[in-house]
């Protein structure tokens, strides 16, 4: 079974075990045995002309390399390049060993829109794995459903959308805040909430979300909600403004630059997060972000996402140690990283899954994948095609890593719409 | 919205409110001073300002790096070395692309706005590439951060304190050199009259390099500076020129005391509206109200009166 012992990585990580409909099984088998004789035609798999032979599939990649969004989308990359390369060291996708072509969205929203058409009409790739703002997911999607491409797109977000050509790895919204918020009020007692954002659709959604949830759910106090515009440096105000308001929890989705500037502030204002009065709540930083701010200045405060580098499994374990390996010692995971990990491993097995990389059979083969390999564990594909996944609790430590101090017990559901949260 | 504090929680956040308001009017005549120098002075509409800036906050980065690995006793005093050199740094690259692009676009203002924004998305691009597309997390000396209790209430943070310092330090310097320097009298005659400052023995082309470093310097001391406050990243210059240009305009371009009251007027009336409505509509305001200011006094607040 095992024909992948070439190259210095640790590849026994590699036996994943992808449990797929039993409709699939047998195709699902032939994939991991890199036979040739079990490698189906290529006439079968693929009826609409993607870029698909005999021995090679091939992807794409569209992130942004260049510009202000590159600081964030590297990490991505990356992890797309590890799944692919440990796909491939594992016998590729039916039989065919992934090839990708990367392009750049360079930050610019119509430059994402026009390079997934290239990679789409021109490239005629079998699956795109990329985006990262919500404005250029926006931007790319009549494009995919024009020309009816499948996109992977891994940033947790705002919901209030659902494409049958994308598959959302990240969590949505209520994913993410409401079980943060529950822990926050149960085991912190917390009464009274200051929430905070950066001018734009998704901490604004998210806020809303949050505050429906705290007023309408949990019958708590929201003392206040303000938002700044994007690239603001200066918090000094808002500070002053919630030491007079005194919360039990600030909450903050503060993004980009702005968040060094306010953590750095906040810590220099004499708000110790430690001391957790009030305590700093936060769905926007995740590990790579912190080495931005600097761990020392964000200590004490609690993050609530999916995945944290320092989860406890050996998934988790095997993953850190393979992204480490190919990228770097020195690299940090965050949420999105990981969720972009699992991008080509979910399309792999919708691939298995279906028999075939014709785009409308992997939709139709998607809701019900599950992937028990995931770094985060479980994970499985919702009717909506977002993740059914766990949602956790950080608590963040002066190295820049998160401790996970909670954990849903059952998988949180995918509601992109949710009702009475609008 | 008072209606529920006691009278020294009032006073005591007024207090608060008030130093950020002067933490605020230091930060934007530190990273005005630079650009008021190259603009004001010498005409040029430097749009890399906030790379120049940035190039200081790499700078310290750096710096403080290699203090941490090759002599952590000397960490405390790490940052004020970093400041000297990201002046240098700076001041260096700036004669250098005043060499190289500006001095060919003297007679075409408008012109070099679109050169040094060319610039400026190159040397963000080089910076990508040489320190890598995320943020760098600038380690400080441990005495920099926190903040000083006064009262209960009342904490004053110490890079704030610092901050001010130094733009009171760099103002009174650049004011020595401008006002009362051999080199600033020569500064001042050619921006009043090129011609007759070339013709009384003047070399106004080093003096235009010099000037041109001078600005790019203070812009790499105001970029390290604000790795106290802010972020390090190849693209979080562009997170400063607006109010930059905003405060040197604003002021009247070629006035340097009316960098310095510009900045307080916006930023007193950026942080009090802060205080009292929401981030975004403070900002909102506070460009209409500079807008409306210009639309009546085109030149600014203050003009320096020259025959041209």
């Amino acid at each position: 079974m095992k024909t992948n012992d070439k190259g210095g990585a640790p590849r026994s990580m590699l036996r994943r075990k992808l449990m797929i409909g039993s409709a699939a099984l047998a195709l699902g088998l032939a994939a991991a045995g890199v036979g040739h004789a079990q490698t189906p035609p290529t006439g079968e798999v693929n009826t609409t002309g993607l870029a698909v032979t005999d021995d090679v599939v091939k992807v794409g990649i569209l992130h942004s390399i260049t510009g202000t969004m590159a600081i964030s989308e590297t990490g991505s990359v990356q992890a797309e390049k590890l799944a692919i390369k440990q796909i491939n060291d594992m016998g590729g996708v039916l039989g065919r060993k992934i090839e990708f072509i990367q392009e750049d969205g360079a930050s610019d929203w119509p430059t994402f829109a026009e390079k997934a058409k290239k990679l789409l009409v021109e490239d005629k790739v079998a699956a795109v794995f990329g985006c990262w703002t919500s404005a250029s997911r926006k931007a790319v999607l009549p494009v995919f459903e024009q020309y009816n491409g499948m996109l992977y797109y891994p940033t947790f977000y705002e919901g209030l959308e659902q494409s049958p050509n994308v598959i959302y790895t990240g969590q949505e919204a209520t994913q993410q805040i409401i079980a943060g918020l529950d822990w926050v009020a149960k085991e912190k007692g917390a009464k009274t909430f200051y929430l905070l954002g950066s001018d734009y659709i998704w901490p604004r959604t998210s806020n809303k979300i949050a505050r429906k949830h705290i007023e309408d759910h949990l019958g708590l106090k929201v003392v206040g909600e303000e938002y700044y515009p994007l690239g603001h440096t200066q918090f000094n105000s808002v500070i002053n403004k919630i030491k007079l308001k005194k919360p039990d929890v600030i909450y903050a989705i503060v993004v980009g630059g702005s968040n060094v500037a306010f953590y750095k502030q906040l810590k220099a204002a004499g708000i110790d997060m430690t001391k957790e009065k009030p305590l700093v709540m936060t769905i926007s930083v995740t590990e790579d972000e912190i080495r931005g701010i600097g761990g020392e200045n964000i200590e004490g405060a609690y993050a609530t996402m999916k995945y944290f580098q320092s989860l406890d499994n050996d998934n988790n374990k095997k993953f850190v140690a393979a992204f480490k390996n190919m990228w770097g010692e020195d690299m940090v995971i965050g949420d999105v990283t990981q969720a972009a990990y699992e991008g080509p491993w979910l399309w792999k097995a919708a691939v298995e899954k279906a028999g075939s990389f014709d785009i409308d059979k992997i939709k139709e083969a998607s809701p019900g994948i599950e992937l028990t390999t995931a770094p985060e564990g479980y994970v499985r594909i919702h009717e909506n095609h977002h993740l059914w996944s766990k949602t956790r609790v950080g608590h963040a430590k002066s190295d820049g890593q998160y401790e996970v101090v909670y954990e849903t017990k059952e998988l949180m559901e995918p509601d992109p719409f949710p009702e009475g949260y609008q | 919205m008072f209606a529920d504090y006691s009278w020294s929680e009032l006073g005591s956040i007024f207090a608060m409110q008030g130093f950020a308001g002067l933490v605020l009017f230091s930060v934007f005549v530190l990273m005005a001073l630079g650009l008021a120098i190259i603009f004001g002075q010498m005409g040029v509409i430097n749009m890399a300002h906030g790379e120049f800036m940035i190039l200081g906050a790499y700078v310290t980065y750096m710096c403080s790096n290699f203090f941490q690995s090759a002599a952590p006793a000397l960490m405390p005093i790490s940052f004020f070395v970093a400041m000297v050199l990201a002046f240098f740094a700076s001041g260096a690259l700036g004669m250098l692309v005043e060499m190289g692009l500006i001095r060919f676009l003297y007679k075409r203002p408008l012109d070099t706005l679109l050169a040094t924004w060319g610039l400026s998305l190159i040397l963000q691009q080089a910076y990508r590439t040489i320190f890598g597309a995320r943020e760098v997390g600038v380690t400080l000396p441990e005495w920099m951060m926190g903040s000083l209790p006064l009262t209960d209430i009342i904490e004053i943070p110490i890079n704030g304190l610092i901050v001010m310092a130094i733009t009171l330090a760099i103002t009174v310097a650049v004011a020595v050199v401008m006002f009362r320097s051999r080199f600033g009298a020569k500064v001042r005659a050619v921006v009043q009259n090129r011609q007759m400052a070339g013709a009384v023995g003047i070399d106004t082309e080093k003096v235009d390099r010099l000037t041109f470093g001078l600005g790019c310097g203070i812009a790499g001391v105001a970029g390290s500076a604000f790795t106290m406050i802010g972020s390090t990243g190849p693209s979080s210059g562009q997170l400063y020129i607006v109010d930059t240009f905003l405060v040197v305009v604003f002021g009247g371009a070629t006035s340097l005391i009316g960098t310095v009251a510009s900045a307080f007027t916006i930023s007193q009336a950026q942080s009090t509206l802060e205080f009292f409505l929401s981030g975004s509509m403070a900002k909102v305001l506070t460009l209409l109200t500079v807008v409306g200011i210009l639309m009546l006094r085109p030149q600014g607040l203050f003009v320096l009166k020259v025959r041209r």
